[in-house]
């Protein structure tokens, strides 16, 4: 039992999935050359201004709502100010005294089953800054500054410090995750920094009431990583304290690659921001006849949604967990469920195979070369015993390298399974016949032991039929005749 | 009223303006007499008034989340100080 | 053809008495000659003007020419224009090219003006004086030892020298009004939101306007109609039709009711100044309008106030000046904090880098609440005296500024005594109020300026009343000796 509490709070950048930046009609799709997606604006040419995109602040409602916060019908930016190449203004947009989301809930599960609700300080509307590039063909002490991100809209959401433990702060991630990729605000794609965590991090003495001091870890795009960097800062902070020294009040960085987490800069160090209101952008109204359209047109959020499936697919509340987490592996296990009216084993082979294969490539499930459609038809020929378990990770392999659809690969491999009794019949016959010491054998050995040597027939006639019988059938055909020889 | 030397070199800081050593006592007798002027607020009676941001009662205006601006990267980037393969150069960044 | 207003130029073209090309070589010879001495216009673009009259003088021929069509006008150098040098007066934007214009860029063009050139300016409009412009000073055709005022001082000399029938300019605390005042000439300033400030290069947001510059209330009057426009570009403009100002203009002022406060006539003002405004005064109430004492009893703390609030808004305004992108880059720097630093010590001058200073210190930790929140509650209590006052009068009168134009260098090192100038000038905009100047007498040969001051979007009175005045008075028609 460790005499130390550990509290962790996040902030997390959230980039919602709109077209256009957030005070520019320039595009935000990832991946564009360098600096083709920058337009005057975001370049904060003389002159410019900018102009807010309502489907960003229709998104940030909608996150309210999915949390059950006071929606800021009047809220208001601010301007923060430091120097930074990848800020070409020079300041962050952002909002401060009145974000357009207030307080709010978030209830996460654990894995031993306990539920824990982990309080909302707000949300506000922001911009994101560009890219600095510190590798590539340049001079020598040389960065390259690409601002195509550069005001692509954010929500920041800040939580209370009511994590206890890396695995509350990652359930917590994972369900906001979960949240934004549900009702659409957001593409939730982490490898390209669509959410972002800041971790904040302090320990204390078990049971004391005050908090210790914290550090902020930033950036942080992987929850692997950010389980990785909450274990090391507990451990360094505890070590710390224990040889007698004191945690500074820092902003720290965690590299995931090297596993490296070093000190950004102490709060000495800290800028002063210099918020004031921004002159060139009016208070935000959202009146409530849009709060009440969005309200009824929010997507189903992830709680409801593992309601739903427990209840329509007869899942169990594990299963429907899991599945119901990200928007679009449900909407995946939906298609397939429905196409193949086979939710049980839709539901094993979304969770099963298709995720531990995706995992391993590191794709994402919207990236999946099978279809929730091909993945409907493998699961059809296997309910139908077309194809056995083995033969279905064939096909199924057949499906991602792109050979067709599960019929077509199993006529072209020929896997179709013998399930023909007949024909079985006279197979277990011919083994039996070609095979007559095996059968001497069988008959004289004690009964209890007979039954290992079963599975030497069962691996002749699998080769005999080239895998393609039934092994169920195979195995009663196969005890019944050899009984008949006793 | 002057302004005290470590503020000024405060300020240089955050605005990111260097100040030569041998002018700073003059920049800080010009700013404290600006500083003297403004003080004068301090004598208005303000309570229960509120902040005034903007001049008008108007709000804002929502524009809709359609792509309005192109590439014009060359365009932008033509008196541009330093740039290669379309990004801006700048002495090294260190995070 | 240089004495003629916008106004008479408009029916000469469409009457054919002359061709716009004639004009424009006309103005653009007088520039070449004249401007030397007045350094008022810095970028001229005669290819391109003689390219547009041209076009200008095919529209007129073909008797579909819209507003301005075939007419000169210089932009004051704070309005970016495509492919033309943009530099607000500084070094810091001496190599900056913008590839876009200003609203107010392509309102004009698309009346059918012809831009002659750029205009000097303090630099980023920070001063009283266009003594902070990188460009040099500019003077004053009244007298060329003194200022033209500022910022807008190069727009308003080259008016008053008849190097443009009219001139852009932008109004932060009264940019617009105290040259248009010194040069003896009339200048407007809209209410807040009333014109884009898209790509007009941003001093302090809250407070810039931009508006029009010629000698007369009429001239202002076609110009306004056309600069102000309903844009979508710009979050704070206004949705809201553009009357027709010229349309107007011929009401008589019989029971117009004037507020005079008494703060615009106390300690500070030049006698020979107050008595210009007081006789023009008179000479309204001739005309039958009714003068009203009232107070605007805040007007002594709209200097503290403003500059807090307009230097905190330019610090940030500002900062995108940093060598990164576009502009001044210093050479070889060392580091990336030796490339703002210097970039920004080299490419701003002195003035702004004191406001910079100033907005930083108003906005950073511990001094916010003392200095820029005292300061936007001052500027609430500022708008109250307004509001109050026009419940009883319909306009407000008095002195554009303290005193005529004073010579180069007199405000001495004190920055105070030329924040000063701007005493009755920097209310109107705190509260967002348009404002004018029109040329209400003479001191000493030089031009003294009545203030005009307007409810929020009563442009069309204000230019009605100037309009009535310069009726029965000639000031406005005066021209600075060897212009004529």
């Amino acid at each position: 039992m460790s005499n130390w509490d550990t509290v962790i709070g996040l902030e997390v950048h959230v980039q919602l999935a709109t077209k256009t930046k957030i005070f520019s009609g320039a595009s935000t799709a990832f991946g564009a050359e360098p600096n083709t997606q920058a337009c005057a604006i975001d370049l904060a040419m003389p002159g410019t201004l900018p102009v807010l995109n309502k489907q960003a602040v229709h998104y940030a409602v909608m996150f309210g709502l999915a949390i059950d916060a006071e929606i800021g019908k009047e809220s208001a930016f601010e301007r923060k100010n430091y120097f930074y190449p990848d800020l070409p203004k020079g300041y962050q947009t952002t909002q401060l005294e009145k974000p357009i989301v207030g307080r709010g809930n978030v209830e996460i599960e654990l894995a031993d089953g306990r539920k824990k609700t982990i309080r909302i300080h707000h949300a506000h509307l922001e911009e994101d800054a560009g890219k600095s590039l510190h590798e590539g063909d340049f001079r020598h002490g040389v960065s390259g500054i690409d601002l195509n991100r550069a005001g692509t809209p954010l929500i920041e959401i800040v939580s209370e410090p009511d994590m206890n433990n890396a695995e509350e702060a990652i359930a917590f991630a994972k369900k906001l995750h979960s949240i934004v990729t549900s009702i659409g605000i957001c593409d939730g794609e982490m490898s390209q920094g669509s959410m972002r965590f800041d971790v904040n991090v302090s320990v204390k003495p078990s049971g004391s009431d005050t908090l210790g001091t914290r550090t902020e870890t930033k950036n942080l795009n992987s929850f692997k990583f950010m389980e990785e960097c909450i274990a090391k800062e507990v451990e360094r902070q505890i070590d710390l304290i224990e040889d007698g020294g004191t945690v500074l009040q820092e902003t720290r960085l965690y590299n995931g690659d090297t596993k490296v987490a070093r000190s950004m800069r102490s709060k000495e160090e800290a800028n002063d921001y210099r918020y004031f209101p921004c002159p060139d952008l009016l208070p935000v109204i959202v009146s409530d006849e849009t709060i009440e359209e969005l309200r009824r047109n929010l997507p189903e959020l992830p709680d409801a949604r593992q309601a739903r499936f427990v209840e329509q697919y007869s899942l169990s509340d594990y299963d429907a967990g899991i599945l119901s987490s990200d928007a679009a592996m449900a909407n995946y296990f939906e298609t397939a469920a429905e196409k193949s009216g086979n939710a049980k084993l839709a539901a094993n082979w979304t969770m099963g195979e298709l995720a531990a294969r995706l995992n391993n490539e590191d794709l994402s499930i919207a990236n999946s070369p099978v279809s929730a459609e091909q993945l409907a038809g493998l699961i059809v020929r296997i309910a139908d015993n077309s194809i056995s378990g083995k033969m279905a990770k064939q096909v199924f392999e057949g499906i991602w390298a792109g050979e067709g659809s599960a019929d077509e690969i199993i006529d072209a491999r020929g896997l179709k399974q013998v399930s023909d009794s007949g024909a079985l019949e006279q197979m277990v016959a011919d083994v039996l016949a070609a095979n007559q010491a095996m059968v001497e054998d069988y008959i004289n050995t004690d009964e209890a032991k007979r039954k290992k040597k079963l599975g030497g027939f069962m691996g002749q006639i699998m080769k005999a039929s080239k895998g393609q019988a039934n092994p169920q059938q195979v195995n009663q055909i196969l005890a019944k005749k050899l009984n008949e020889l006793l | 009223m002057s302004i005290e030397r470590h503020e000024i070199e405060k300020l240089a800081t955050l605005a990111r303006i260097a100040i030569d050593d041998s002018t700073i006592n003059e920049v800080s007798e010009r700013l404290g007499s600006v500083l003297e002027l403004v003080d004068q607020l301090q004598a208005a009676d303000t309570s229960g008034i509120d902040a005034m941001s903007h001049p008008m009662q108007a709000t804002q205006r929502l524009r809709e989340d359609e792509v309005t601006e192109l590439n014009q990267r060359e365009a932008l980037q033509a008196t541009s100080p330093d740039t290669e393969d379309g990004l801006f150069l700048v002495p090294k960044v260190i995070e | 053809m240089h004495n003629l207003t916008i106004a008479e130029l408009i029916r000469g073209l469409q009457s054919k008495e002359f061709t716009s090309v004639e004009l424009t070589q006309h103005f653009l010879d007088r520039i070449g000659s004249l401007n030397p001495a007045y350094n008022a216009v810095i970028t001229v673009t005669a290819e391109q003007a003689l390219k547009a009259a041209a076009a200008a003088d095919q529209r007129l021929a073909a008797g579909n020419a819209p507003a301005l069509c075939g007419v000169p006008m210089l932009h004051k150098d704070i309005f970016c224009t495509n492919g033309v040098r943009t530099s607000c007066g500084s070094k810091m934007l001496d190599n900056f090219i913008p590839p876009y214009n200003a609203t107010v860029v392509e309102n004009f063009e698309a009346a059918g003006a012809v831009v002659l050139g750029k205009t000097n300016m303090d630099e980023f409009a920070m001063g009283s004086s266009n003594e902070t412009s990188f460009y040099g000073p500019v003077q004053n055709p009244w007298d060329t030892d003194c200022v033209p005022g500022g910022s807008s001082g190069g727009s308003a000399a080259a008016v008053a020298a008849r190097l443009a029938p009219g001139a852009t300019a932008t109004d932060t605390g009264g940019s617009i009004r105290q040259p248009a005042a010194l040069c003896g000439i009339t200048g407007l300033k809209p209410t807040y939101g009333r014109v884009s400030r898209w790509g007009m290069i941003a001093f302090a947001s809250s407070l810039d306007q931009g508006g029009p510059m010629a000698r007369t209330a009429e001239d202002c009057a076609i110009m306004l109609s056309c600069m102000a426009s309903f844009d979508d570009k710009d979050s704070t403009c206004i949705d809201r039709e553009v009357p027709d100002y010229s349309a107007t203009l011929g009401q008589d002022i019989k029971g117009l009711r004037i507020g005079v406060p008494s703060e615009y006539f106390s300690e500070g003002l030049d006698p020979g100044t107050e008595k210009a405004v007081r006789a023009a005064l008179a000479e309204l109430e001739a005309q039958g309008a009714e003068l009203v004492e009232i107070s605007l009893p805040n007007t002594g703390l709209s200097v503290p106030a403003y500059y807090v609030i307009a230097p905190a808004e330019a610090s940030a305004n500002l900062s995108r000046f940093d060598g990164v992108k576009y502009g001044y880059r210093c050479e070889d720097p060392k580091d990336l904090q030796d490339l703002y630093t210097r970039t920004r010590a080299e490419g701003f001058g002195e003035e702004v880098q004191r406001r910079i200073l100033i907005g930083t210190y108003c906005l950073s930790a511990g001094y916010y609440d003392a200095y820029y929140g005292k300061a936007q509650q001052v500027r609430q209590l500022i708008q109250q005296d307004f509001e109050k006052a026009f419940a009883s009068v319909d306009v407000i009168m008095g002195p554009t500024c303290p005193s005529p134009a004073f010579k180069f260098g007199s405000k001495g090192d004190d920055p105070v005594a030329m924040y000063l100038e701007d005493i009755y000038t920097i209310a109107t905009n705190l509260a967002g109020l348009p404002g004018m100047s029109v040329p209400c007498g003479m001191v000493d040969n030089k031009p003294v300026g009545l203030q005009i001051i307007g409810n929020y979007f009563d442009e069309a009175r204000m230019l009605n009343v100037a309009h009535q005045y310069q009726q029965v008075t000639d000031w406005h028609s005066a021209a600075p000796e060897g212009i004529l």
